[in-house]
């Protein structure tokens, strides 16, 4: 069993330097989970954690049913792809690959074995003589995943493999990790700052902030219903609309539009959320409505973006590409309640 | 003192403070004065001479071209008349203890012990003191002896070897170490030549030990800066890889640092090569601890009038001593150069 | 990163478990070692600083461990009979008048040189500093008798120009400039070679000539260059003897703090008291400039060195 399980995991630096803040997520066996949120906000320290190069201030972290707080990282059984790759300069492909086996005092003849496995999974059999800085950032990182794959670990760890690659490489790289993820059947753990890496890859994504766990689930559910503010501001290009809006008798009023809310909700101040695909450009017969002055008008091809002011606030719709606008113009834009969010002035929480 | 003697002295020192980069200015601004007089294509070719040739024209003089005379006089007598290989038979006849076998002897412990001790106690200390919070203070506290000069080092070290016949108090410290903690006879250690291991004479080994003692600073610093050089995440990925510490360092840290090694390894080469001032300030070259350097001094200024010729040959043999070394350095250079 | 900060960590979540144990331990055990090896490093130093204030009868009769112990005899005679019965006085006003033009002239000359070789290009000038790498190997002995025969011949020596009103040390100077210029000129131009093309190219579309650019981009530049080379240098100049020795001679009149130091050492042999006190006298300048300049002297020693 090669689950994960942070348990109450908190990490201290000082009394008043806490980077991670009661973090308590299951990862199951073989999955794909992701943890995502921008730069500083404890992912990786989560990472390091597990992995053992950062101590346990409170709290436990188990794989499996083992609690291994106190287990040196050569012994967890788990393999490392790092962001800068930490490839050995001085040895080899083959090597660099080997050298985990060796650790383990493993046989030559297994160990090339396992290594050629890997470098034909890989691609890499015909570099497997040279050293690393006579190779591409591309291939390095498959000597780096080479490295980990080996080991046969329990979990893979990977602190933002792809941000050291250029866009399209990018692209393809996302591509063979998950392929190489069904492939191998292990639990796979992936920190990025990217929610577009996050949502196409993860089986799960666990979204952080200031080091407090703000949500985890699938993509699809975190993308519908963010759990607060930040997650649904964080998740989805372009970003999600925020409208400040006060509640007054079940219906919200923002400065340029006003929706008769779903449910009702105890706050009377608060954020209204919606994504640009839920702006339409029919209005439905009684349905809410809003008039936008349009500042700019992206076409896509494939999609149109419509950035413009609804009463005071800035608003981002995308409506058909075949819709003719230009900037200046007025249009009167409809709205589908089904994405609607509202959230609480204070707590920032989704209560819609 | 004669004080008298400042008041005329500082003016000197003042003019020649100021002088000197007003004057190499002047010039420089005077050559630039006259390259622009030149037609635009000249300029190039004609500009760079100007600032290097002070520097040239000193190196020249002081270097190159004495260097080819000694090796010329070296192949001369007293008179200067050719005399073929003369000199060198003199100097390398009588082997093992005669001519200038002794120096060779003592010059190739030198390279031996004075490079490797520097060595590897640089590197000891750069491990070691890597990992403790006041590595600053104690890197201070060792590297300070680089500061002295090697006379002053002598002084220190001849009061560490103090002797004082057996029964009376020692005064050196390691006498007294010896005498009480080990229980044994105090030693002599500067003129001792009891052979360590067989082979080693003590005393040579003491005055290497005093001249590694000022110099292991000097590698302490730069293994450091070599050890620093090595990134983070490599370590940390052997630690996942499952590596101990001790292979750590054996297969990822010291590999990384072998062409620092290396560099700090063929300097040592070239001060243990030109070590002088330790043994002149000791011993004088006496009790067989005499090394080509100061064997070369001495038929110089022991001798009236002085034995050129000799000299010359020792000072060839010292050249050819050191020639390998200069052969690696340059190819390392090139090799350096053509990567940029 | 230090290796130290990549260090492995101990887990402080459980205390008196095998792991934090052997962790604690092994602390232990690294403070010892440092602190024992720093200690015998500077045990050699401050055995004769103690010394060189014990009375002679003192010094001969016990080790300078025992000044530690009561009954504290302390005296200040040692130094005061160095400064009137020695040349060290002397010896250290001759190696300021040594030091300071030795140091000026080889560093003047070697920004301009190395200049020419960084940033201009001309016939020869790759052999040339090629050369100038490999002149850094050659040993002084092999340039001594060529260079002091010659100056004999010129009537270049320190008698003749003293009576003609001249400083004695005019030919030191210039020998321990050319010794020192290949390291100078290197050191420099690897410091002139890193400095940013852009910066030129801008300078120059400004319409800087070459004596603006090296006068007010290179040079203000430089400064922590040029310190480290001035302080290698100085101390280095300070501190040799052999070169001085061939130059100058061993007279009280122009010799340094270095061969004075040492004739008393020839001297003096068993009686410690003043060689004590002298040596240390010797070593207060350059240690002073060390203590305030590390920084800048270490830069120097590291120029070029770390590779790979």
């Amino acid at each position: 069993m090669a689950s994960v399980t942070y348990d109450h995991v908190v990490k201290r630096y000082t009394a008043d330097l806490t980077v991670v803040k009661d973090f308590n997520v299951e990862i199951k066996d073989k999955e794909f989970m992701v943890l995502v949120g921008p730069s500083g906000c404890g992912k990786s320290t989560a990472l390091r954690m597990l992995a053992g190069l950062e101590a346990i201030s409170e709290g436990e972290i188990r794989i499996g049913d083992r609690v291994v707080n106190n287990v040196a990282a050569k012994d967890r059984d788990i393999a490392m792809v790092f962001q800068s790759y930490a490839l050995y300069p001085h040895m080899s492909v083959y090597d660099n690959m080997a050298f985990p086996l060796q650790m383990q005092h493993m046989k030559k003849d297994e160990i090339e074995k396992r290594v050629k496995n890997a470098s034909r999974i890989l691609g890499l059999d015909n570099f497997l003589k040279r050293k690393p800085r006579a190779l591409s950032g591309g291939q390095r990182q498959r000597v780096a995943l080479g490295r980990a794959i080996v080991r046969s670990p329990k979990v893979f760890l990977l602190d933002e493999p792809l941000s050291n690659l250029d866009a399209k490489l990018r692209g393809q790289t996302r591509i063979e990790l998950q392929k190489l993820h069904r492939d191998l059947e292990t639990t796979f753990i992936y920190v990025t700052h990217d929610q577009v890496e996050a949502m196409t890859m993860g089986d799960r994504i666990a979204i952080m902030n200031a080091g407090i766990l703000q949500q985890v689930g699938t993509p699809g559910d975190i993308y519908d219903h963010p759990a607060n503010l930040f997650v649904a501001g964080f998740i989805g290009s372009p970003t999600m609309n925020f409208v400040p809006a006060t509640v007054d008798n079940g219906t919200a009023k923002a400065s340029g539009l006003e929706v008769k809310l779903p449910k009702p909700v105890s706050a009377a101040k608060g954020t209204l959320g919606f994504r640009p695909e839920a702006v339409t450009d029919r209005v439905v017969d009684g349905g809410p409505s809003m008039k936008m002055k349009v500042d700019v008008v992206e076409r896509l091809g494939s999609d149109q973006f419509l950035y413009g002011q609804v009463g005071t606030d800035q608003v981002t719709a995308r409506v058909d590409p075949r819709m003719s606008v230009q900037p200046g113009d007025t249009v009167q834009l409809g709205l589908d309640t089904r994405g609607l969010h509202f959230f609480d002035a204070e707590t920032e929480k989704a209560l819609i | 003192m004669d004080f008298s003697v400042l008041l005329t002295d500082i003016p000197t020192l003042v003019a020649v403070i100021v002088g000197v980069p007003l004057v190499l200015a002047a010039y420089i601004v005077g050559g630039e004065y006259l390259v622009r007089r030149l037609p635009d294509k000249a300029r190039p070719a004609v500009r760079p001479w100007i600032w290097v040739a002070p520097a040239l024209l000193l190196v020249t003089g002081f270097l190159v071209l004495p260097a080819v005379g000694t090796v010329i006089q070296s192949f001369q007598d007293n008179h200067g008349n050719f005399v073929g290989l003369t000199n060198f038979g003199n100097q390398l006849s009588g082997f093992p203890t005669g001519g200038s076998w002794i120096a060779i002897r003592d010059n190739l412990f030198w390279l031996i012990f004075y490079t490797l001790g520097a060595l590897a106690f640089g590197l000891l200390l750069a491990v070691v003191f890597d990992r403790v919070p006041y590595e600053k203070i104690v890197k201070s506290l060792i590297f300070m002896p680089m500061a002295i000069s090697s006379v002053a080092t002598v002084v220190i070290w001849k009061f560490m070897y103090a002797y004082q016949p057996p029964g009376q108090p020692q005064t050196g410290t390691l006498n007294a170490i010896l005498s009480t903690v080990f229980r044994q006879d105090p030693r002599t250690w500067v003129q001792d030549v009891t052979p360590i291991l067989g082979l080693f004479p003590l005393n040579n080994m003491a005055l290497i030990a005093a001249a590694v003692w000022g110099i292991v600073g000097f590698s302490m610093v730069i293994l450091s800066a070599a050890l620093k050089g090595i990134p983070g995440d490599l370590l940390e990925a052997a630690r996942v890889d499952g590596a101990g510490e001790i292979t750590i360092f054996r297969r990822v840290i010291f590999p990384l640092m072998m062409p620092t090694v290396v560099v700090v390894g063929t300097t040592l080469v070239i001060f243990a090569l030109k070590a002088f001032d330790v043994v002149y300030a000791f011993t004088a070259g006496n009790y067989q601890t005499d090394v080509l350097a100061n064997r070369m001094y001495k038929l110089l200024y022991d001798h009236f009038p002085s034995d050129y010729a000799n000299a010359s040959a020792v000072a060839v043999i010292l050249l050819a001593t050191v020639i390998p070394v200069l052969i690696f350095n340059l190819r390392q250079f090139r090799a350096v150069e053509a990567r940029r | 990163m230090s290796v130290a900060a990549a260090s492995p960590t101990s887990s402080v979540a459980v205390t008196w478990s095998p792991r934090w144990i052997t962790d604690r331990l092994g602390s232990v055990v690294l403070h010892i070692v440092v602190i024992s090896l720093t200690l015998a490093w500077t045990v050699p130093t401050l055995g004769l600083l103690i010394t060189s204030f014990r009375l002679p009868a003192d010094i001969a009769n016990s080790g300078w461990w025992t000044a530690l112990a009561p009954p504290f005899r302390f005296t200040l005679d040692n130094y005061s009979q160095m400064l009137s019965a020695s040349n060290l006085g002397q010896g250290l006003f001759n190696s300021f008048m040594i030091s300071i033009p030795a140091v000026i002239i080889p560093v003047t000359m070697a920004a301009f040189a190395a200049y020419a070789f960084a940033w201009m290009k001309f016939p020869g000038r790759d052999w040339i500093f090629l050369a100038l790498v490999g002149l850094l190997a050659v040993p002084l002995q092999l340039t001594f008798i060529p260079v002091t025969t010659e100056f004999v011949k010129l009537g270049f020596t320190p008698d003749n120009l003293q009576s003609i009103g001249l400083p004695p040390f005019i030919p030191l100077w210039l020998a321990h400039a050319g010794y020192g210029l290949p390291f100078s000129i290197y050191l420099l131009s690897n410091f002139f070679r890193a400095l940013p093309s852009d910066l030129f190219e801008s300078a120059e579309i400004d319409g800087a000539g070459m004596l603006t650019v090296f006068f007010r981009i290179v040079v203000p530049l430089s400064v922590p260059a040029i310190a480290s080379l001035v302080i290698f240098q100085f101390l280095w100049v300070w501190n040799d003897l052999l070169v001085a020795l061939i130059y100058v001679g061993g007279t009280p009149n122009v010799a340094p703090v270095t061969v004075s130091l040492v004739n008393l050492v020839g001297s003096e042999g068993q009686n410690y008291q003043l060689l004590t006190a002298a040596a240390f006298f010797s070593m207060i300048v350059p240690l002073v400039v060390f203590l305030s300049l590390q920084r800048y002297f270490v830069r120097g020693i590291l120029a070029g060195s770390v590779k790979g």
